[in-house]
């Protein structure tokens, strides 16, 4: 579980997301940047959770456009997939 | 303030595949093991690597070591070492087996063996028919070898320190490595990890340019703790880049693109690889293609508002060509480049790949500190992986051959350390200079004040090896740019950070990270600077030859006075006869 504080620990995520691919070192710090704040705790802690899979089914999901299993992960790749890196 | 020891036989800087593979070897020789990463170990770099593994199985096509070392001298434009690279083709076999008996999943064939898929540079008989030499995790392969190398370092019970920036080399009078500095991101505290034998394996430097595949991790963080502590770096001249990178951020677009008839325009929408290989036109080779690109930028014909790319044009292949046989391109186009090819084209520029030099190893690892053939290695310090160079890679890497270049040198300096062990067994003495100075560095850090940022500083090192150390490199403008990038140097004093707290203060890391990448880029730019020949990824259009009787000699680079020296190429294999210099042709 996590708590409030891991939820707040920016730093620690943006260090999180420091990855072994380019494309999720740009989407995952752009997305902790711009969105991360304003989210809800339930899709926060979802955030926290992705953060532990491995870079290639991330990747796969964030990026190849693999949809997840579960729908709610489904809603926070959604809002990955759309963060504006360009 | 008291400083945390911790004692090691053996300190692994690096959790990529060199440094687990070589981990795994010494846990399970019951050696103690420290291996520090900046990262949590399987999201190093290695991941990233999609190909495979090159070695000679014959599992789909004849196949032997001999014609797979003919293929990667001609590859090294043969500037590579013969004796590294024999051994590295023939190790190649007992390291994939060792692989797939931890339990690598590797792509299987009906009959139940390793699958290998075929490779451009692959040849059977010297330079014969296609030969299949690589041998594949599906399209996961860096991750599977990740994986189950970590998890097999878990239970040999190598110690992990997750999370941990290396500082700095400590050293005695001598110049014999005692071990390394190294920072806790989370707590901010430094810690001094002792060790009778130290392994490099930090990975590589892509960061140096402002366009680069390479994760934000790759800043040379141990070529530059090698540069500091006295030693050289070689052939950091050789950097591969890849033509189509999308521009301002570096990501591959694969050459499948322009092998389904994608092709490159420029502001004024001229297919301009017409003009510079009328007959190959955008399936002309990648230093060819990269070469071009960056002409058309400098002479002002590139797109945007800067200028600064060209335009890879697919539209006209229709969506459902685009669907089919170029996946996941118009995904990442969309994300990152924010357009999509069905409709416009993608903005690309030559993105910077893979760096062939390194810190010279012989093939056992063993760190070579001198400009000399006949000299001792520095006892206890090893490096290994593209940190590293053995040099099996020489001017250019051949596809398949970069795994294979981390996991073969790993496994062998880890066996070799554990023969250095046996007959030191005594840690040496700590030498408290070097201490203090390593703390220094990191100290430095706390000034306060105002200065220029960090993330200044870093973006105009980045363009000015990009635009005078990267693709297009002609004297004047590399002279003009080794004399810039020393200016940049000397404004690292002035740079203050913005952010003092201690815990995953990442402004810290990075000012850290900078300083390595500035180390590291001066080492690129003086070194092609200096050589006046084309070979392999080093192209010189005021010197387009290569010029094997002068320049087949590799180069060294140190960081004081920004020396140089040079050393042979060592063209002698152990068991089998040279292959002497012909023209690279494909």
């Amino acid at each position: 579980m996590t708590d409030e504080g891991e939820l707040n620990n920016l730093d620690r995520l943006r260090w999180q997301c420091r990855r072994g691919m380019l494309e999720l070192d740009v989407l995952l710090e752009a997305f902790l940047e711009q969105h991360y704040s304003e989210m809800p705790p339930r899709m926060q802690r979802q955030f926290i959770q992705l953060l532990e899979f491995p870079d290639p089914i991330i990747h796969a999901w964030c990026v190849g456009g693999e949809k997840p299993d579960d729908e709610e992960f489904a809603e926070l790749v959604a809002s990955i997939r759309a963060t504006s890196v360009a | 303030m008291a400083l945390e020891k911790q004692r090691f036989d053996t300190l692994i800087l690096g959790a990529g595949g060199a440094g687990l593979n070589a981990a795994l070897q010494l846990a399970n020789a019951n050696l103690k093991v420290a291996v520090v990463s900046k990262v949590f170990p399987t999201r190093s770099h290695t991941v990233a690597a999609q190909g495979g593994v090159n070695a000679a199985l014959a599992n789909v096509l004849p196949d032997n070591w001999h014609w797979h070392m003919f293929d990667t001298v001609k590859g090294s434009d043969y500037l590579g070492d013969q004796d590294a690279i024999e051994y590295m083709c023939r190790e190649a076999i007992p390291t994939v087996y060792e692989l797939e008996h931890n339990g690598v999943p590797f792509s299987r064939l009906p009959n139940g063996k390793i699958y290998q898929r075929a490779f451009g540079g692959q040849s059977q008989n010297f330079g014969g028919d296609q030969a299949a030499r690589t041998c594949a995790a599906a399209d996961r392969t860096g991750h599977a070898i990740l994986h189950t190398l970590y998890q097999q370092n878990i239970r040999a019970k190598t110690h992990f320190y997750d999370e941990y920036f290396a500082v700095e080399l400590i050293k005695d009078e001598e110049g014999i490595v005692l071990g390394a500095l190294v920072l806790n991101i989370a707590t901010g505290e430094p810690l001094l990890i002792e060790s009778k034998t130290t392994l490099l394996a930090t990975g590589g430097c892509g960061q140096v340019f402002r366009t680069t595949s390479n994760a934000h991790i790759n800043t040379g963080d141990g070529m530059a703790m090698a540069l500091r502590a006295g030693l050289p770096l070689m052939d950091m001249e050789f950097f591969q880049f890849h033509p189509t990178g999308i521009a301002g951020k570096g990501m591959l677009i694969t050459e499948g693109v322009r092998g389904e008839g994608g092709y490159l325009i420029n502001k004024d929408g001229e297919r301009f690889m017409e003009k510079y290989a009328p007959n190959a036109k955008d399936l002309a080779s990648r230093d060819v293609v990269a070469r071009s690109i960056v002409t058309e930028v400098r002479e002002g014909r590139g797109c945007g508002p800067d200028g600064d790319h060209v335009m890879l044009k697919v539209d006209h292949l229709g969506e459902d060509v685009i669907a089919k046989r170029l996946p996941g391109i118009r995904e990442s186009s969309k994300i990152f480049a924010g357009v999509d090819p069905v409709q416009d084209p993608i903005p690309v520029f030559p993105t910077a790949h893979y760096v062939m030099g390194g810190i010279p190893t012989d093939r056992f690892g063993r760190v070579m500190p001198e400009a000399s053939d006949d000299g001792d290695p520095l006892p206890g310090l090893y490096a290994a992986g593209e940190c590293a160079c053995a040099s099996v890679h020489g001017a250019n890497r051949l596809g398949g051959n970069s795994l294979l270049d981390i996991l073969v040198f790993g496994r062998l300096a880890g066996h070799n350390i554990i023969d250095y062990v046996k007959q030191n067994s005594a840690h040496r003495p700590l030498h408290d200079d070097s201490v203090a100075q390593a703390v220094g560095r990191l100290e430095r850090w706390d000034v306060k004040g105002e200065g220029i940022t960090v993330s200044e500083l870093r973006k105009e090192f980045r363009k000015t090896m990009e635009d005078h150390a990267g693709v297009f490199r002609v004297e004047d403008m590399m002279a003009d740019g080794v004399e810039k990038l020393k200016g940049i140097r000397d404004k690292l004093k002035d740079v203050r950070l913005t952010d003092h707290s201690a815990t995953f203060n990442t402004n810290r890391t990075e000012a850290l990270e900078l300083e390595n990448l500035i180390d590291v880029g001066l080492s690129i730019a003086v070194s092609a600077l200096h050589r006046k020949e084309s070979r392999g990824a080093h192209s010189r259009p005021d010197f387009p030859k290569r010029e094997d009787g002068e320049w087949m000699k590799h180069t060294l680079y140190w960081k004081e006075s920004d020396k140089l020296e040079y050393k042979g190429v060592r063209s002698q294999p152990l068991t089998v006869e040279s292959f002497p210099p012909k023209e690279r042709v494909y």
